[in-house]
């Protein structure tokens, strides 16, 4: 009489890591939606530009290192203006670093939610991950805009192929990355908070070793440190990025090296699953 | 008669592992740097670590329709219990098993965000709660209604006052639609009119569709007026189910007995109706053992309001007349009441040599006093508390 199945819901002590109840995570997508909404309306409520902001903060950070980089920099872009290709790498590079800096606060920054209430909670990094996606898109649609400019006055060649096809794997790569990076970051910094200091100088350095000012450097030219700076699964989907859009000589299309990078993508995401399933059920022990 | 169980709770404990502080923390910034530096070098060291059972070998069943009072004293394990049956926390050992969708509701207003309107705030927080956006919709405007607070509905919340915002926050929780709803401490919100809707709220949802409801409180009249049903828990263990005025009154006299060994507590109204209304005193009592306590230490007097706010504290060295006498065993404070919320207050009482050294007992929760404000018009009677006017002097008896 006391079978499994009359019962709506069983409370024990251990359950599986790759029990992952993604029907429970549909059952609840409207509170999905609503912290996507909270968290790109929150930001700009009180502020006179609103949303605008979403687009003025990447062309600050372009403008300052425009100043700062252009001349080191522009000979070895292909003639590519250098303001669209840093403003390029630098929407996907926040968008990326906003997917792992935000995500491995979740824990603490919820942490006031988690203890009150149940519902699954995927649903946070899920919400992280759909308002940055929100974001950048808000953003390549202003670079798009301005890439055309740019082809109109002449100083951009048509090189759009085939290949933008990739870009939605491209954006699905980065916030991957992003959230697994973050939410390894996460269960850690559940008990030791003195890696919240260290993240912001991490992804600042992290950065600049990977091609987002600068494209990685060739292979002809040197090849040791070019493999060196492919190591980095971001190199390459940065690379591909900027190719499909600015064309031969701004970023390289490298097939094994994409490859590579979706490789490690989808190994770190699934090692992310298994940490966020079993610091989910004991960090309000620890937090 | 086992198929209307709604909860079944088998040999649930509750574990922890505390981290017990050797020594003294730094309070200065440059002592604190001391510690760091030093905590570095300390990082592969096992800390030491203290067990804690906040729950032990907890077993009962609840069945449909019941409503159900969880009572005891602080840290007794009621709120874990909750934790665990809202799946917040997993238990260490033992096992749930539940029927029908629960909706707990352990703080109100939880997830509200201050930069959003009380219109947004409403979805969010129904949502988190587990509303669907549908179901909100169809309830808005019974929320709206119920919360009072229509004229501000497009305002952010961080703009409401404190009232305002519990006000909307329970309207919301009170329209969710479970099977089992679980509440903590929560109806200690907003004044003593919007205390009444609720629980009438709670007991329309409960006789009307024959629902569950488990409710933590240290207030017996609330828990009097909702629950038909008591569990009584005392250092992580289950003293007692029943039907909830035994519990109550094995709860009180267990307080009392142990309270009996120690110290005793006398507490009562001086006025002629035997209520501690408005301008009348309260007469409290505290005798010890004349063999445990030396003379010239000090009795110390507590109360809180049920939601653990501590609204007034008399000791017994704040008044002149206390030392003036040499050997007592007793002392006897008089409270005024002039113009306490009428709500159940609970008492805390402690002993100790000297106003600088730790208590030497603390009997927590020695009695409840309800003050009443009958005597005042309705335009008169408030929420607010004034320092009272009182007296305490050394006695023998």
């Amino acid at each position: 009489m006391d079978s499994e199945e009359k019962w709506d819901l069983v409370v024990k002590p251990q359950v599986s890591v790759f029990d992952l109840n993604l029907k429970e995570v549909w059952r609840y997508r409207d509170l999905l939606i609503l912290f996507v909404k909270r968290d790109i309306v929150a930001v700009y409520k009180q502020t006179i530009l609103g949303p605008i902001w979403f687009v003025l903060q990447p062309l600050l950070q372009t403008i300052v290192f425009n100043f700062v980089f252009s001349s080191s920099f522009s000979r070895s872009i292909n003639g590519c203006p250098y303001f669209l290709f840093t403003f390029c790498g630098i929407a996907c590079w926040n968008y990326f670093a906003e997917c792992l800096t935000n995500t491995s606060n979740t824990f603490i920054a919820n942490s006031s939610i988690f203890g009150k209430v149940y519902f699954p909670r995927l649903i946070s990094p899920l919400a992280i991950v759909t308002s940055s996606v929100i974001k950048f898109l808000i953003q390549f649609v202003f670079f798009i805009v301005m890439l055309i400019y740019f082809i109109v006055i002449g100083r951009v060649g048509m090189e759009i192929s085939w290949s933008v096809f990739l870009v939605p794997l491209l954006v699905i790569l980065m916030a991957m990355l992003g959230l697994s990076i973050g939410i390894t970051i996460s269960s850690l910094t559940t008990k030791y908070r003195d890696l919240r200091f260290l993240i912001a100088f991490g992804v600042q350095l992290f950065m600049f070793v990977s091609p987002v000012l600068r494209p990685v450097t060739p292979e002809a030219v040197n090849a040791k440190k070019h493999f060196i700076e492919m190591l980095n699964p971001m190199a390459s989907i940065l690379e591909a990025f900027k190719f499909i859009f600015l064309g031969n000589g701004t970023g390289t299309l490298s097939w094994p090296w994409l490859l590579y990078s979706t490789g490690f993508a989808f190994l770190t995401f699934f090692l992310a699953v298994i940490i966020f399933n079993k610091v989910e059920k004991s960090f309000m022990d620890t937090v | 008669m086992s198929n209307n169980v709604v909860i079944k709770v088998e040999g649930l404990s509750k574990h922890y592992l505390l981290n017990k502080s050797a020594k003294q923390k730094s309070d200065t910034l440059y002592g604190n740097f001391i510690d760091g530096v030093k905590n570095i070098k300390n990082i592969t060291k096992k800390r030491e670590k203290q067990d804690f059972w906040a729950l032990k070998d907890v077993s009962f069943e609840i069945e449909k329709g019941d409503r159900v009072g969880i009572i005891g004293r602080n840290g007794a394990g009621k709120s874990t219990l909750l934790k665990i049956l809202s799946r917040i926390t997993p238990p260490t050992k033992g096992r749930i098993e539940i029927t029908g969708n629960v909706a707990s509701l352990l703080e109100v207003g939880t997830g509200f965000h201050g930069d959003l309107s009380g219109r947004e705030n409403i979805y969010l927080n129904g949502s988190i709660l587990g509303m669907t956006k549908a179901e909100i919709d169809a309830k808005f405007d019974a929320i709206v209604d119920f919360s009072e607070v229509e004229a501000f509905i497009d305002t952010p919340v961080k703009r409401y006052s404190s009232g305002m915002y519990v006000k909307l926050a329970f309207a919301i929780a009170a329209h969710m639609d479970p099977d089992i709803l679980i509440l903590d401490e929560v109806l200690a919100v907003g004044d003593a009119a919007f205390q009444k809707k609720c629980i009438d709220k709670i007991n329309d949802l409960s006789s009307s569709s024959g629902r569950t409801i488990l409710f933590v409180s240290h207030s017996f009249s609330s828990i009097r007026s909702i629950c038909n049903k008591g569990l009584y828990f005392d250092s992580g263990k289950l003293m007692d189910v029943g039907p909830i005025d035994t519990v109550i009154t094995k709860y009180q006299r267990f307080v009392k007995e142990t309270v009996a060994q120690n110290i005793n507590v006398n507490v009562k109204p001086l006025s002629s109706t035997g209520e501690w209304d408005v301008g009348t005193d309260l007469s409290v009592e505290v005798s010890w053992e004349r063999g445990r306590f030396a003379p010239g230490w000090h009795c110390d007097l507590a109360f809180y309001t049920f939601d653990g706010v501590k609204i007034l504290a008399l000791q017994s060295q704040m008044f002149s007349e206390f030392s003036s006498y040499g050997e007592y065993n007793a002392a006897e404070f008089i409270i005024q009441n002039v113009g306490f919320a009428s709500s159940d207050l609970r008492m805390d009482v402690g002993i100790r040599k000297d106003i600088d050294t730790p208590y030497e007992i603390v009997v927590e929760n020695c009695a409840t006093v309800s003050p009443s404000q009958k005597s005042l018009p309705l335009y008169k009677r408030q929420d607010v508390i004034i320092v009272p006017k009182a007296t305490c002097k050394a006695i023998k008896i």
